[in-house]
Protein backbone atom coordinates (compact mmCIF):
# COMPACT_ATOMS: atom_id res chain seq x y z
CA UNK A 1 0.00 0.00 0.00
CA UNK A 2 2.85 2.32 0.77
CA UNK A 3 3.81 2.63 -2.91
CA UNK A 4 0.32 3.76 -3.92
CA UNK A 5 1.03 7.53 -4.10
CA UNK A 6 -1.89 8.04 -6.41
CA UNK A 7 -4.23 7.32 -3.52
CA UNK A 8 -3.16 10.60 -1.91
CA UNK A 9 -4.46 12.60 -4.90
CA UNK A 10 -7.60 10.51 -5.14
CA UNK A 11 -8.47 11.17 -1.53
CA UNK A 12 -7.62 14.88 -1.36
CA UNK A 13 -9.75 17.23 -3.49
CA UNK A 14 -7.39 20.14 -2.74
CA UNK A 15 -4.35 18.28 -3.99
CA UNK A 16 -6.28 17.10 -7.05
CA UNK A 17 -7.22 20.74 -7.75
CA UNK A 18 -3.64 21.95 -7.47
CA UNK A 19 -2.32 19.25 -9.83
CA UNK A 20 -5.17 19.96 -12.28
CA UNK A 21 -4.23 23.65 -12.38
CA UNK A 22 -0.55 22.77 -12.92
CA UNK A 23 -1.47 20.38 -15.74
CA UNK A 24 -3.67 22.97 -17.48
CA UNK A 25 -1.17 25.78 -16.99
CA UNK A 26 1.28 24.11 -19.40
CA UNK A 27 -1.15 24.80 -22.22
CA UNK A 28 -1.38 28.46 -21.21
CA UNK A 29 2.37 28.82 -20.89
CA UNK A 30 3.00 27.38 -24.33
CA UNK A 31 0.07 28.87 -26.25
CA UNK A 32 -0.51 32.28 -24.70
CA UNK A 33 2.55 33.54 -22.84
CA UNK A 34 4.87 33.84 -25.88
CA UNK A 35 2.21 35.82 -27.81
CA UNK A 36 2.13 38.43 -25.05
CA UNK A 37 5.85 39.09 -25.27
CA UNK A 38 6.91 38.24 -28.82
CA UNK A 39 7.97 41.29 -30.87
CA UNK A 40 6.01 40.04 -33.93
CA UNK A 41 2.68 40.25 -32.14
CA UNK A 42 3.36 43.59 -30.43
CA UNK A 43 4.07 45.67 -33.57
CA UNK A 44 1.18 47.70 -35.03
CA UNK A 45 0.61 47.44 -38.77
CA UNK A 46 1.57 50.37 -41.01
CA UNK A 47 -0.81 53.29 -40.74
CA UNK A 48 -2.67 52.01 -37.67
CA UNK A 49 -4.10 54.97 -35.73
CA UNK A 50 -5.43 54.90 -32.17
CA UNK A 51 -9.17 55.37 -31.75
CA UNK A 52 -10.24 59.00 -31.58
CA UNK A 53 -12.08 60.03 -28.41
CA UNK A 54 -15.42 59.63 -30.20
CA UNK A 55 -14.49 56.22 -31.63
CA UNK A 56 -13.33 55.10 -28.17
CA UNK A 57 -16.75 56.00 -26.70
CA UNK A 58 -18.35 54.18 -29.62
CA UNK A 59 -16.29 51.13 -28.84
CA UNK A 60 -17.57 51.12 -25.27
CA UNK A 61 -21.15 51.39 -26.55
CA UNK A 62 -20.41 48.47 -28.87
CA UNK A 63 -19.38 46.49 -25.79
CA UNK A 64 -22.27 47.74 -23.63
CA UNK A 65 -24.94 46.84 -26.17
CA UNK A 66 -23.49 43.35 -26.51
CA UNK A 67 -22.70 43.62 -30.20
CA UNK A 68 -19.93 41.03 -29.74
CA UNK A 69 -22.56 38.44 -28.87
CA UNK A 70 -23.60 38.30 -32.52
CA UNK A 71 -20.74 39.94 -34.43
CA UNK A 72 -17.15 38.71 -34.57
CA UNK A 73 -14.25 40.97 -35.52
CA UNK A 74 -11.91 38.31 -36.80
CA UNK A 75 -11.61 37.38 -40.47
CA UNK A 76 -10.06 33.93 -40.60
CA UNK A 77 -7.65 33.06 -43.42
CA UNK A 78 -10.17 31.05 -45.46
CA UNK A 79 -11.05 31.98 -49.02
CA UNK A 80 -14.77 32.12 -48.26
CA UNK A 81 -14.17 34.71 -45.54
CA UNK A 82 -11.52 36.69 -47.37
CA UNK A 83 -13.79 37.00 -50.43
CA UNK A 84 -16.68 38.23 -48.35
CA UNK A 85 -15.00 40.42 -45.75
CA UNK A 86 -11.59 41.38 -47.12
CA UNK A 87 -7.99 40.62 -46.06
CA UNK A 88 -7.76 38.22 -43.12
CA UNK A 89 -7.19 39.83 -39.71
CA UNK A 90 -3.55 40.11 -38.64
CA UNK A 91 -1.96 40.41 -35.20
CA UNK A 92 -0.72 43.96 -35.80
CA UNK A 93 -4.28 45.25 -36.04
CA UNK A 94 -5.15 44.21 -32.50
CA UNK A 95 -2.12 45.50 -30.60
CA UNK A 96 -4.04 48.50 -29.24
CA UNK A 97 -7.22 46.59 -28.46
CA UNK A 98 -7.82 46.14 -24.74
CA UNK A 99 -9.64 43.83 -24.59
CA UNK A 100 -9.83 42.67 -28.20
CA UNK A 101 -13.36 42.12 -29.50
CA UNK A 102 -12.67 39.17 -31.81
CA UNK A 103 -15.78 37.40 -30.59
CA UNK A 104 -16.67 33.81 -31.35
CA UNK A 105 -20.28 33.96 -32.51
CA UNK A 106 -21.58 35.07 -35.87
CA UNK A 107 -25.32 35.54 -35.85
CA UNK A 108 -24.65 38.64 -37.91
CA UNK A 109 -21.72 39.19 -40.26
CA UNK A 110 -18.13 39.77 -39.20
CA UNK A 111 -17.36 43.45 -38.65
CA UNK A 112 -13.55 43.42 -38.69
CA UNK A 113 -13.49 45.45 -41.95
CA UNK A 114 -16.92 47.05 -41.99
CA UNK A 115 -15.34 50.53 -41.85
CA UNK A 116 -16.08 52.65 -44.95
CA UNK A 117 -18.06 49.79 -46.43
CA UNK A 118 -21.39 51.61 -45.99
CA UNK A 119 -22.23 55.28 -45.60
CA UNK A 120 -22.87 56.94 -42.23
CA UNK A 121 -26.50 57.43 -43.28
CA UNK A 122 -26.83 53.74 -43.97
CA UNK A 123 -25.50 52.87 -40.51
CA UNK A 124 -27.89 55.36 -38.96
CA UNK A 125 -30.89 53.89 -40.75
CA UNK A 126 -29.69 50.36 -40.01
CA UNK A 127 -29.11 50.93 -36.29
CA UNK A 128 -32.43 52.74 -35.86
CA UNK A 129 -34.38 50.01 -37.64
CA UNK A 130 -32.33 47.25 -39.31
CA UNK A 131 -35.28 46.03 -41.37
CA UNK A 132 -35.64 49.39 -43.07
CA UNK A 133 -32.54 48.57 -45.12
CA UNK A 134 -32.17 44.78 -44.77
CA UNK A 135 -35.69 43.26 -44.81
CA UNK A 136 -34.59 39.77 -43.73
CA UNK A 137 -32.40 40.97 -40.83
CA UNK A 138 -33.08 39.69 -37.31
CA UNK A 139 -30.91 42.31 -35.62
CA UNK A 140 -32.67 44.41 -32.98
CA UNK A 141 -32.96 48.17 -33.45
CA UNK A 142 -31.05 50.55 -31.18
CA UNK A 143 -33.09 53.78 -31.41
CA UNK A 144 -32.13 54.97 -27.92
CA UNK A 145 -28.56 55.51 -29.06
CA UNK A 146 -29.87 58.49 -31.04
CA UNK A 147 -31.39 60.03 -27.90
CA UNK A 148 -28.57 59.44 -25.40
CA UNK A 149 -25.98 62.20 -25.30
CA UNK A 150 -22.37 61.68 -24.27
CA UNK A 151 -21.14 63.87 -21.43
CA UNK A 152 -17.46 63.00 -21.86
CA UNK A 153 -17.02 62.57 -18.12
CA UNK A 154 -14.72 59.55 -18.36
CA UNK A 155 -13.44 59.94 -21.92
CA UNK A 156 -10.09 61.47 -20.97
CA UNK A 157 -9.61 58.83 -18.27
CA UNK A 158 -10.29 56.08 -20.79
CA UNK A 159 -7.62 57.42 -23.16
CA UNK A 160 -5.21 57.75 -20.24
CA UNK A 161 -5.75 54.13 -19.25
CA UNK A 162 -5.16 53.05 -22.84
CA UNK A 163 -1.99 55.12 -22.92
CA UNK A 164 -0.93 53.07 -19.92
CA UNK A 165 -1.42 49.98 -22.12
CA UNK A 166 1.02 51.47 -24.63
CA UNK A 167 -1.40 53.15 -27.04
CA UNK A 168 0.32 56.33 -28.33
CA UNK A 169 -2.11 59.00 -27.17
CA UNK A 170 -0.64 62.47 -26.84
CA UNK A 171 -1.32 64.89 -24.00
CA UNK A 172 -3.42 66.96 -26.42
CA UNK A 173 -5.54 63.93 -27.31
CA UNK A 174 -6.31 63.38 -23.65
CA UNK A 175 -6.85 67.06 -22.85
CA UNK A 176 -9.27 67.47 -25.76
CA UNK A 177 -11.08 64.16 -25.25
CA UNK A 178 -14.04 65.41 -23.22
CA UNK A 179 -14.75 68.32 -25.58
CA UNK A 180 -14.45 66.05 -28.59
CA UNK A 181 -17.38 63.90 -27.49
CA UNK A 182 -19.49 66.29 -25.43
CA UNK A 183 -23.00 66.73 -26.83
CA UNK A 184 -22.55 64.00 -29.47
CA UNK A 185 -25.08 61.21 -29.47
CA UNK A 186 -24.15 57.63 -28.69
CA UNK A 187 -25.29 56.86 -32.24
CA UNK A 188 -22.65 59.20 -33.69
CA UNK A 189 -20.00 57.60 -31.49
CA UNK A 190 -20.94 54.05 -32.48
CA UNK A 191 -21.02 54.93 -36.18
CA UNK A 192 -17.63 56.66 -35.88
CA UNK A 193 -16.27 53.48 -34.29
CA UNK A 194 -17.79 51.17 -36.91
CA UNK A 195 -16.47 53.33 -39.74
CA UNK A 196 -12.93 52.99 -38.36
CA UNK A 197 -12.90 49.19 -38.20
CA UNK A 198 -10.24 47.47 -40.27
CA UNK A 199 -9.52 50.50 -42.44
CA UNK A 200 -5.77 50.46 -41.79
CA UNK A 201 -5.39 47.29 -43.86
CA UNK A 202 -7.70 47.96 -46.76
CA UNK B 1 9.93 34.25 -33.15
CA UNK B 2 13.05 34.85 -31.08
CA UNK B 3 15.14 31.83 -30.17
CA UNK B 4 14.23 32.36 -26.51
CA UNK B 5 10.49 31.89 -27.11
CA UNK B 6 11.18 29.11 -29.55
CA UNK B 7 13.20 27.32 -26.86
CA UNK B 8 10.50 28.12 -24.27
CA UNK B 9 7.87 26.34 -26.35
CA UNK B 10 10.07 23.33 -27.10
CA UNK B 11 11.28 22.97 -23.50
CA UNK B 12 7.70 23.01 -22.22
CA UNK B 13 6.05 20.93 -24.92
CA UNK B 14 8.35 17.92 -25.18
CA UNK B 15 8.56 17.19 -21.40
CA UNK B 16 4.75 17.42 -21.22
CA UNK B 17 4.48 14.74 -23.90
CA UNK B 18 7.01 12.58 -22.09
CA UNK B 19 5.23 13.35 -18.80
CA UNK B 20 1.92 12.17 -20.26
CA UNK B 21 3.57 8.91 -21.31
CA UNK B 22 5.13 8.39 -17.87
CA UNK B 23 1.84 9.22 -16.15
CA UNK B 24 0.02 6.67 -18.26
CA UNK B 25 2.59 3.95 -17.53
CA UNK B 26 2.44 4.80 -13.84
CA UNK B 27 -1.33 4.49 -13.79
CA UNK B 28 -1.16 1.15 -15.55
CA UNK B 29 1.01 -0.30 -12.77
CA UNK B 30 -0.77 -2.15 -10.01
CA UNK B 31 0.28 -0.70 -6.64
CA UNK B 32 -2.70 -1.71 -4.51
CA UNK B 33 -1.57 -5.30 -3.88
CA UNK B 34 -4.80 -6.73 -5.20
CA UNK B 35 -4.76 -8.68 -8.49
CA UNK B 36 -6.69 -7.04 -11.33
CA UNK B 37 -10.43 -7.79 -11.57
CA UNK B 38 -10.53 -8.97 -7.93
CA UNK B 39 -12.25 -7.29 -5.03
CA UNK B 40 -10.31 -4.81 -2.92
CA UNK B 41 -12.37 -5.81 0.06
CA UNK B 42 -14.14 -2.45 0.25
CA UNK B 43 -17.85 -3.05 0.57
CA UNK B 44 -20.77 -0.70 1.13
CA UNK B 45 -24.36 -1.98 1.21
CA UNK B 46 -23.36 -5.08 -0.68
CA UNK B 47 -21.55 -3.16 -3.43
CA UNK B 48 -17.91 -4.19 -3.78
CA UNK B 49 -15.03 -2.14 -5.13
CA UNK B 50 -13.14 -4.18 -7.71
CA UNK B 51 -9.58 -3.33 -8.78
CA UNK B 52 -10.36 -2.60 -12.41
CA UNK B 53 -7.49 -1.63 -14.69
CA UNK B 54 -7.76 1.31 -17.13
CA UNK B 55 -9.93 0.24 -20.09
CA UNK B 56 -7.88 -1.15 -22.95
CA UNK B 57 -9.60 0.95 -25.67
CA UNK B 58 -8.92 4.12 -23.65
CA UNK B 59 -5.29 3.19 -23.04
CA UNK B 60 -4.62 2.48 -26.70
CA UNK B 61 -6.29 5.73 -27.70
CA UNK B 62 -3.99 7.57 -25.30
CA UNK B 63 -0.96 5.91 -26.92
CA UNK B 64 -2.35 6.80 -30.35
CA UNK B 65 -2.70 10.49 -29.46
CA UNK B 66 0.89 10.51 -28.18
CA UNK B 67 2.17 8.98 -31.40
CA UNK B 68 0.02 11.42 -33.42
CA UNK B 69 1.41 14.40 -31.48
CA UNK B 70 4.97 13.40 -32.35
CA UNK B 71 4.07 13.14 -36.04
CA UNK B 72 2.05 16.36 -35.91
CA UNK B 73 4.81 18.43 -34.30
CA UNK B 74 7.31 17.07 -36.81
CA UNK B 75 5.09 17.71 -39.84
CA UNK B 76 3.42 21.04 -39.04
CA UNK B 77 4.61 24.32 -37.53
CA UNK B 78 4.09 24.20 -33.78
CA UNK B 79 7.36 23.39 -32.08
CA UNK B 80 8.84 26.88 -31.78
CA UNK B 81 10.58 27.93 -34.97
CA UNK B 82 10.50 24.45 -36.47
CA UNK B 83 8.47 24.91 -39.71
CA UNK B 84 7.51 21.25 -40.03
CA UNK B 85 8.75 18.91 -42.75
CA UNK B 86 5.58 19.50 -44.84
CA UNK B 87 6.43 23.22 -45.12
CA UNK B 88 2.73 24.01 -44.54
CA UNK B 89 1.16 27.17 -43.08
CA UNK B 90 -2.43 28.35 -43.02
CA UNK B 91 -1.59 31.92 -44.05
CA UNK B 92 1.30 34.34 -44.34
CA UNK B 93 2.18 35.84 -40.97
CA UNK B 94 3.60 39.10 -39.71
CA UNK B 95 1.75 41.16 -42.33
CA UNK B 96 2.07 44.93 -41.84
CA UNK B 97 0.43 46.23 -45.02
CA UNK B 98 -1.41 45.02 -48.12
CA UNK B 99 1.79 45.44 -50.12
CA UNK B 100 3.61 43.16 -47.65
CA UNK B 101 0.79 40.68 -47.86
CA UNK B 102 1.06 40.52 -51.65
CA UNK B 103 4.86 40.25 -51.43
CA UNK B 104 4.52 37.41 -48.90
CA UNK B 105 2.38 35.43 -51.34
CA UNK B 106 5.11 35.73 -54.01
CA UNK B 107 7.87 34.97 -51.49
CA UNK B 108 6.12 31.81 -50.30
CA UNK B 109 5.75 30.69 -53.90
CA UNK B 110 9.45 31.33 -54.56
CA UNK B 111 10.43 29.44 -51.40
CA UNK B 112 8.24 26.50 -52.31
CA UNK B 113 6.22 26.74 -49.08
CA UNK B 114 2.62 25.57 -49.07
CA UNK B 115 0.32 28.33 -47.79
CA UNK B 116 -3.23 27.00 -47.44
CA UNK B 117 -5.04 30.30 -48.14
CA UNK B 118 -2.82 31.16 -51.11
CA UNK B 119 -3.42 27.69 -52.52
CA UNK B 120 -7.19 28.10 -52.09
CA UNK B 121 -7.04 31.46 -53.85
CA UNK B 122 -4.88 30.08 -56.65
CA UNK B 123 -7.33 27.22 -57.19
CA UNK B 124 -10.25 29.65 -57.27
CA UNK B 125 -8.42 31.89 -59.74
CA UNK B 126 -7.68 28.91 -61.95
CA UNK B 127 -11.31 27.78 -61.92
CA UNK B 128 -13.24 31.07 -61.91
CA UNK B 129 -10.63 33.50 -63.26
CA UNK B 130 -11.03 32.46 -66.93
CA UNK B 131 -14.83 32.70 -66.58
CA UNK B 132 -14.64 36.31 -65.40
CA UNK B 133 -11.89 37.13 -67.91
CA UNK B 134 -14.10 35.92 -70.76
CA UNK B 135 -16.84 38.27 -69.62
CA UNK B 136 -14.39 41.10 -68.95
CA UNK B 137 -13.28 41.01 -72.60
CA UNK B 138 -16.81 41.58 -73.86
CA UNK B 139 -18.58 44.91 -74.08
CA UNK B 140 -20.97 45.91 -71.28
CA UNK B 141 -23.74 46.46 -73.86
CA UNK B 142 -23.20 42.88 -74.99
CA UNK B 143 -23.19 41.41 -71.47
CA UNK B 144 -26.33 43.34 -70.50
CA UNK B 145 -28.34 40.99 -72.73
CA UNK B 146 -26.43 37.78 -71.96
CA UNK B 147 -28.34 35.43 -69.66
CA UNK B 148 -25.24 33.96 -67.98
CA UNK B 149 -23.64 37.33 -67.29
CA UNK B 150 -26.91 38.61 -65.84
CA UNK B 151 -27.13 35.58 -63.52
CA UNK B 152 -23.66 36.36 -62.15
CA UNK B 153 -24.52 40.05 -62.01
CA UNK B 154 -27.62 39.35 -60.01
CA UNK B 155 -25.72 37.32 -57.40
CA UNK B 156 -23.16 40.10 -57.09
CA UNK B 157 -25.92 42.70 -56.82
CA UNK B 158 -27.81 40.81 -54.12
CA UNK B 159 -24.69 40.32 -52.05
CA UNK B 160 -23.21 43.79 -52.37
CA UNK B 161 -25.77 46.33 -53.55
CA UNK B 162 -29.15 45.17 -52.26
CA UNK B 163 -28.37 46.40 -48.73
CA UNK B 164 -28.98 49.96 -49.88
CA UNK B 165 -30.65 49.79 -53.29
CA UNK B 166 -32.97 46.92 -52.35
CA UNK B 167 -33.14 43.45 -53.89
CA UNK B 168 -35.44 44.83 -56.62
CA UNK B 169 -32.96 47.71 -57.21
CA UNK B 170 -35.71 50.28 -56.79
CA UNK B 171 -33.82 51.99 -53.99
CA UNK B 172 -35.30 53.71 -50.99
CA UNK B 173 -35.07 57.06 -49.27
CA UNK B 174 -31.50 58.27 -49.74
CA UNK B 175 -30.56 55.43 -52.09
CA UNK B 176 -31.35 55.89 -55.77
CA UNK B 177 -33.74 53.77 -57.76
CA UNK B 178 -31.61 52.03 -60.41
CA UNK B 179 -34.48 50.97 -62.64
CA UNK B 180 -35.90 54.36 -63.69
CA UNK B 181 -33.27 55.85 -66.00
CA UNK B 182 -32.91 58.94 -63.82
CA UNK B 183 -29.18 59.18 -63.13
CA UNK B 184 -27.20 61.31 -60.71
CA UNK B 185 -23.81 60.62 -62.28
CA UNK B 186 -24.81 59.36 -65.70
CA UNK B 187 -26.26 56.07 -66.92
CA UNK B 188 -23.83 55.16 -69.68
CA UNK B 189 -21.90 51.92 -69.13
CA UNK B 190 -18.70 53.92 -68.56
CA UNK B 191 -20.29 56.17 -65.94
CA UNK B 192 -21.93 53.26 -64.13
CA UNK B 193 -18.61 51.42 -64.04
CA UNK B 194 -16.85 54.53 -62.75
CA UNK B 195 -19.43 54.85 -59.97
CA UNK B 196 -19.02 51.19 -59.00
CA UNK B 197 -15.22 51.21 -59.09
CA UNK B 198 -14.49 54.44 -57.27
CA UNK B 199 -17.70 55.25 -55.41
CA UNK B 200 -19.39 58.64 -55.22
CA UNK B 201 -19.62 61.31 -52.60
CA UNK B 202 -22.42 63.83 -52.93
CA UNK B 203 -22.11 67.08 -51.01
CA UNK B 204 -25.12 69.35 -50.93
CA UNK B 205 -24.39 71.99 -48.32
CA UNK B 206 -27.03 73.23 -45.85
CA UNK B 207 -28.49 76.63 -46.76
CA UNK B 208 -30.03 77.68 -43.45
CA UNK B 209 -27.34 80.27 -42.77
CA UNK B 210 -27.39 81.72 -46.28
CA UNK B 211 -31.16 81.74 -46.84
CA UNK B 212 -32.69 82.13 -43.38
CA UNK B 213 -36.11 80.74 -42.37
CA UNK B 214 -38.05 82.77 -44.92
CA UNK B 215 -35.54 82.04 -47.67
CA UNK B 216 -35.85 78.28 -47.04
CA UNK B 217 -39.65 78.53 -47.39
CA UNK B 218 -39.34 80.49 -50.63
CA UNK B 219 -36.79 78.12 -52.09
CA UNK B 220 -38.90 75.10 -51.11
CA UNK B 221 -41.84 76.61 -52.97
CA UNK B 222 -39.73 77.27 -56.06
CA UNK B 223 -38.21 73.77 -56.04
CA UNK B 224 -41.70 72.27 -55.79
CA UNK B 225 -42.88 74.44 -58.67
CA UNK B 226 -40.06 73.12 -60.86
CA UNK B 227 -41.77 69.75 -61.08
CA UNK B 228 -45.15 71.30 -61.69
CA UNK B 229 -46.52 71.24 -58.16
CA UNK B 230 -49.09 73.84 -57.10
CA UNK B 231 -47.38 76.42 -54.86
CA UNK B 232 -47.76 79.99 -53.62
CA UNK B 233 -46.55 81.95 -56.65
CA UNK B 234 -45.25 84.83 -54.58
CA UNK B 235 -43.02 82.54 -52.48
CA UNK B 236 -41.89 80.67 -55.57
CA UNK B 237 -40.84 83.78 -57.47
CA UNK B 238 -38.95 85.03 -54.43
CA UNK B 239 -37.21 81.65 -54.37
CA UNK B 240 -36.46 81.82 -58.08
CA UNK B 241 -34.62 85.09 -57.53
CA UNK B 242 -32.18 83.27 -55.25
CA UNK B 243 -31.88 80.08 -57.31
CA UNK B 244 -28.49 81.23 -58.57
CA UNK B 245 -27.09 79.64 -55.39
CA UNK B 246 -28.38 76.26 -56.52
CA UNK B 247 -27.71 76.67 -60.23
CA UNK B 248 -23.98 76.01 -59.83
CA UNK B 249 -24.76 72.32 -59.33
CA UNK B 250 -28.39 71.80 -60.36
CA UNK B 251 -28.14 74.06 -63.43
CA UNK B 252 -30.06 77.28 -64.00
CA UNK B 253 -33.00 75.22 -65.28
CA UNK B 254 -32.83 72.86 -62.30
CA UNK B 255 -32.40 69.86 -64.57
CA UNK B 256 -29.50 68.51 -62.54
CA UNK B 257 -25.79 68.07 -63.14
CA UNK B 258 -26.03 65.15 -65.56
CA UNK B 259 -28.07 67.26 -68.00
CA UNK B 260 -25.23 69.80 -67.98
CA UNK B 261 -22.40 67.27 -68.09
CA UNK B 262 -21.24 68.19 -64.60
CA UNK B 263 -19.87 65.60 -62.15
CA UNK B 264 -21.60 66.79 -58.95
CA UNK B 265 -24.38 64.24 -58.71
CA UNK B 266 -26.94 67.02 -58.19
CA UNK B 267 -30.40 65.59 -58.91
CA UNK B 268 -32.76 66.79 -61.60
CA UNK B 269 -35.34 68.89 -59.71
CA UNK B 270 -37.88 69.04 -62.51
CA UNK B 271 -38.92 65.39 -62.98
CA UNK B 272 -40.71 64.74 -59.68
CA UNK B 273 -38.26 61.96 -58.73
CA UNK B 274 -37.05 62.57 -55.20
CA UNK B 275 -34.05 60.93 -53.58
CA UNK B 276 -34.89 62.16 -50.09
CA UNK B 277 -38.66 62.56 -50.44
CA UNK B 278 -40.71 65.09 -52.37
CA UNK B 279 -42.86 66.50 -49.60
CA UNK B 280 -42.45 70.16 -48.68
CA UNK B 281 -41.01 69.17 -45.29
CA UNK B 282 -38.51 66.72 -46.83
CA UNK B 283 -37.31 69.37 -49.27
CA UNK B 284 -37.04 71.88 -46.45
CA UNK B 285 -34.94 69.39 -44.51
CA UNK B 286 -32.66 68.93 -47.51
CA UNK B 287 -32.27 72.68 -47.84
CA UNK B 288 -31.63 73.29 -44.15
CA UNK B 289 -29.19 70.47 -43.40
CA UNK B 290 -27.83 69.57 -46.83
CA UNK B 291 -27.46 66.00 -48.11
CA UNK B 292 -24.32 63.90 -48.22
CA UNK B 293 -25.05 60.70 -50.08
CA UNK B 294 -22.21 58.17 -50.19
CA UNK B 295 -21.74 55.35 -52.64
CA UNK B 296 -18.84 53.11 -51.48
CA UNK B 297 -16.09 52.09 -53.89
CA UNK B 298 -16.02 48.44 -54.96
CA UNK B 299 -12.72 48.31 -56.84
CA UNK B 300 -10.84 46.62 -54.00
CA UNK B 301 -13.77 44.61 -52.67
CA UNK B 302 -14.83 43.00 -55.94
CA UNK B 303 -12.06 43.66 -58.44
CA UNK B 304 -12.49 45.08 -61.93
CA UNK B 305 -13.66 41.91 -63.65
CA UNK B 306 -16.61 41.44 -61.33
CA UNK B 307 -17.44 45.15 -61.45
CA UNK B 308 -17.56 44.82 -65.25
CA UNK B 309 -20.32 42.20 -65.03
CA UNK B 310 -22.10 44.16 -62.31
CA UNK B 311 -22.06 47.22 -64.59
CA UNK B 312 -23.89 45.23 -67.23
CA UNK B 313 -26.48 44.08 -64.69
CA UNK B 314 -27.12 47.63 -63.45
CA UNK B 315 -27.26 48.97 -67.01
CA UNK B 316 -29.82 46.33 -67.96
CA UNK B 317 -32.09 47.31 -65.04
CA UNK B 318 -33.13 50.52 -66.75
CA UNK B 319 -32.53 49.36 -70.34
CA UNK B 320 -34.64 46.21 -70.68
CA UNK B 321 -34.69 46.39 -74.47
CA UNK B 322 -31.65 45.55 -76.57
CA UNK B 323 -31.44 48.60 -78.83
CA UNK B 324 -28.21 47.71 -80.60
Amino acid sequence: MSKNHHEKIEKSVGLLGIFTVIAISFGTLVQITPLMFMEETKQPIDGLTPYTALQMEGRDIFIREGCTNCHSQMIRPFRAEVERYGHYSVAGESVWEHPFLWGSKRTGPDLARVGERYSDDWHYAHLMDPRSVVPQSNMPGYPWLDRNLLDGKYTARKLEIFRGFGVPYTDEDIAGAADAVKGKTEMEALIAYLQSLGTALK
Amino acid sequence: MSSFWSAWIIVLTLPVLIGCFVLLRWNLTNYVGVPEDETTGHEVDGLEEVNNPLPKWWTYMFYATLIWSVFYLAAYPGLGNWPGFLNWTSSNQGIKSLAESRAAVEQAKADGRYVQLDAENATADAVYGPVFQQFAKRDVLDLAYDADALKIGQRLFLQNCALCHGSDARGQRGYPNLTDNDWLYGGSPDKIKETLLYGRRAAMPGWQAALGDQGIKEMTAYVLSLSGRAVNDQLASAGQAKFGLCAACHGADGKGSVAHNLPFGAPNLTNNIWLYGGSASAIEESLIHGRFGVMPAFKDTLGEDKVHILTAYVYRLSNPEDKR
